[in-house]
């Protein structure tokens, strides 16, 4: 009885796969082979290869997708721990979640109101004077702003994962004579790991097609393949590009994701 | 001398005081119990000698030196968690090789410590099986492995057995019986199962709300409980309000009977203890009190019987003689079954009474 029940219950979930998943990736698949014409062919493909533009914008991607990875990470774990620590943690983890239910084009705005010629750091620079700075449309505050807005995300899995250990394992190594620090390195970071990675993923994978954010707060001075898939599928309408470009991240976020995987290891010691 | 010392040693947390005034000594290659109820506070004070909290008062002493603040990390002191608390990302060697890692010892010294200690707990050839692959009670017999090989003074064993079913539970009792014998370390086990303190220790020592009610040898705690609540937390036993007539006499229900206390004031108003296996079933004429049987319980080795005697006393009999509810019984006993116990008398003045006629008599 329970075989056809359960395919009922089941058949919403699998009709939301098969519309919002698996048919936009066999339509982009399918896109990227597609030229200006509509003729079926592997050029896109070939100029993507070949042209230094469209690598250059590969490795700005992964790099810029690198720096705000690190950073937030090297945030988030400090301030993961912390909050864990805390009488009234669940308030704590409530501040941080609540960010992401604010709109990330307000959030970006917000930014530009702060890093802007006549933002509030500024205002302050002048105050103190030491005169006004660009600080929007850099690299830095690109950098910056795009790590404000990954930081939950880094920050949960970090979080649910350290607060998951049992407080006698802390007993447990302090007794059989570890340190602090020996404690953090043979326990804590070993079974916090798996959170690790998973924050990870949460962040460099969406950092990889910024798109939004690389126009607004890095005035276009970083170009990555977001971007790159947007000009062409707003713009010049060369859709087949666009997806190839797509098809090309789809597989580098698969990279990222078997990079960090390493449950199936267990990650465990010889 | 003594290892380990608590030398009036006070616990708060908040206003919530948990342990009030705690004193005693530990002496080296014993089998101490800290038995008592749950929220007696038993995990605390293993937690002030492993070092994972500091007493508000008091001292503690550790081969002679103050240790009240000294970390947990460099006590001699190892300790077996209640829940195991097993590092779930290494195996068995790995969990048990944690200690000795961590002082840098020599890898062949380690394979041979570890191979030892696992052959100890009679885990030998599982040293390279992962956490989940044991059951509960080997999963226990690693966590003492894991304590035992860094050869601590004193090891901690917080309720170590109580998730074991019984037949395991009984198994391991021995055993760590036996491994205290063999290895000479002292061992300090908390229980709140009074039949498991009774089995296995040298001492036991009775904690009731903050306070040690009393310590002493499991038979010395059976046989001479001091107050109303060991006698009833330790063992069955009937209590019952009497009177002392003199040295050697006590009056229950109005009728004066032989017993081997003294030291009290005559007229006092006492408490005594019988143990319901020295109790026994006889005609009411032969019977030193009478009785009235109420319920009868088979519990496989013997009966257990409920009466209540003319002045309305519930009185609990151990028997392996069955006999009929409703039916009228004598109750008889030996002088020496009885048990007499002051009220608030502390253990202090219980040993010095003791002493006083035990001289005479003797
Ligand atoms: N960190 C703490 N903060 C506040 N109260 C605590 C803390 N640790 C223990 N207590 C309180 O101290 C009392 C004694 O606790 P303890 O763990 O020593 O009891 P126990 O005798 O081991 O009981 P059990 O047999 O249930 O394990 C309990 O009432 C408990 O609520
Ligand atoms: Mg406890």
């Amino acid at each position: 009885m329970s075989e056809k029940k359960h395919l009922f219950f089941a058949l919403p979930y699998y009709l939301w796969l098969a519309l919002f998943v698996i048919a936009p990736l066999v339509l982009i698949f399918y896109q990227s082979f597609l030229n200006l014409h509509g003729q079926f062919t592997v050029q896109n493909y070939l100029d993507f290869a070949q042209s230094s533009v469209y690598l250059k914008m590969t490795f700005n991607s992964v790099w810029y997708a690198f720096l705000i990875t690190g950073l937030t990470l090297i945030i988030a774990y400090p301030v993961a721990y912390i909050i864990a620590q805390f009488k009234s943690r669940d308030f704590w983890l409530a501040l941080v979640i609540l960010p992401t239910w604010i709109n990330l084009l307000l959030k970006t705005y917000a930014f530009i109101g702060i890093l802007g010629e006549k933002g509030s750091i500024n205002t302050f620079l002048r105050f103190i004077g030491l005169g006004s700075h660009q600080l929007l449309f850099t690299d830095a505050s690109f950098i910056l702003v795009a790590a404000y807005i990954e930081l939950p995300f880094m920050i949960l899995p970090i979080y649910n994962a350290i607060v998951a250990i049992k407080p006698s394992l802390i007993n447990a190594s302090l007794d059989l004579g570890a340190s602090r620090f020996q404690t953090f390195r043979r326990v804590i970071w070993p079974l916090t790991k798996n959170g690790v990675a998973a924050g990870i993923q949460a962040v460099f994978i969406p950092s990889l097609s910024l798109f939004m954010i690389t126009r607004l707060i890095g005035g276009n001075r970083v170009i990555t393949l977001g971007t790159a898939i947007e000009e062409h599928f707003l713009t010049t309408q060369n859709w087949g590009m666009g997806s190839t470009i797509g098809v090309v991240l789809v597989v580098a976020m698969l990279i990222v994701m078997l990079l960090t995987d390493d449950s199936k290891k267990g990650g465990r010691a010889k | 001398m003594a290892i380990l010392k608590f030398e009036g040693v006070k616990k708060q947390f908040g206003d919530n005081v948990i342990l009030k005034d705690i004193n005693f000594e530990i002496e080296e290659g014993k089998f101490y119990t800290i038995l008592g109820p749950s929220g007696s506070g038993k995990t605390t004070i293993l937690r002030l000698i492993a070092g994972f909290d500091y007493p508000n008062g008091g001292s503690i002493y550790f081969a002679g030196k103050q240790i009240n603040q000294l970390p947990a990390n460099q006590r001699q002191v190892n300790t077996v968690f209640q829940d195991y608390a097993l590092f779930p990302n290494l195996n068995v060697f790995e969990n048990i090789a944690f200690g000795l890692r961590l002082k840098r010892m020599k890898k062949k010294e380690i394979q041979l410590r570890v191979q030892e200690a696992l052959a100890l707990v009679h885990l030998a050839g599982y040293a390279h099986r992962e956490l989940d692959e044991l059951s509960g009670g080997q999963k226990q017999r690693v966590a003492i492995a894991r304590a035992i090989v860094n050869r601590p003074k004193v090891l901690l064993l917080d309720e170590a057995l109580s998730a074991l079913d019984h037949k395991l539970r009984k198994e391991m009792q021995s055993e760590l019986r036996q491994l205290q014998r063999q290895l000479g370390i002292t061992f300090i086990f908390v229980t709140h199962d009074q039949e498991e303190a009774l089995a296995m220790s040298d001492q036991i020592m009775i904690i009731n709300e903050g306070l040690i009610e009393q310590s002493g040898s499991p038979v010395d705690i059976y046989d001479e409980p001091l107050n109303h609540f060991v006698a009833d937390f330790i063992g069955e036993s009937n209590i019952i309000p009497a009177t002392m007539v003199r040295d050697f006499a006590v009056a229950i229900n109005g009728k004066e009977f032989i017993c081997v206390d003294a030291g009290i004031t005559p007229g006092e108003q006492v408490e005594v203890v019988l143990r319901p296996e020295d109790l026994d079933i006889t005609t009411v004429e032969k019977g030193k009190l009478t009785a009235t049987v109420d319920s009868q319980l088979f519990r496989g080795v013997d009966y257990q019987i409920m009466v209540h005697d003319t002045d309305g006393h519930e009185w609990k009999i151990n028997s392996i003689h069955k006999t009929t509810v409703g039916k009228q019984i004598g109750i008889t006993f030996d002088p020496e079954d009885i048990h007499v116990m002051r009220k608030n008398e502390t253990q202090a003045e219980f040993d010095a009474r003791l002493e006083s006629y035990q001289g005479v008599e003797a």
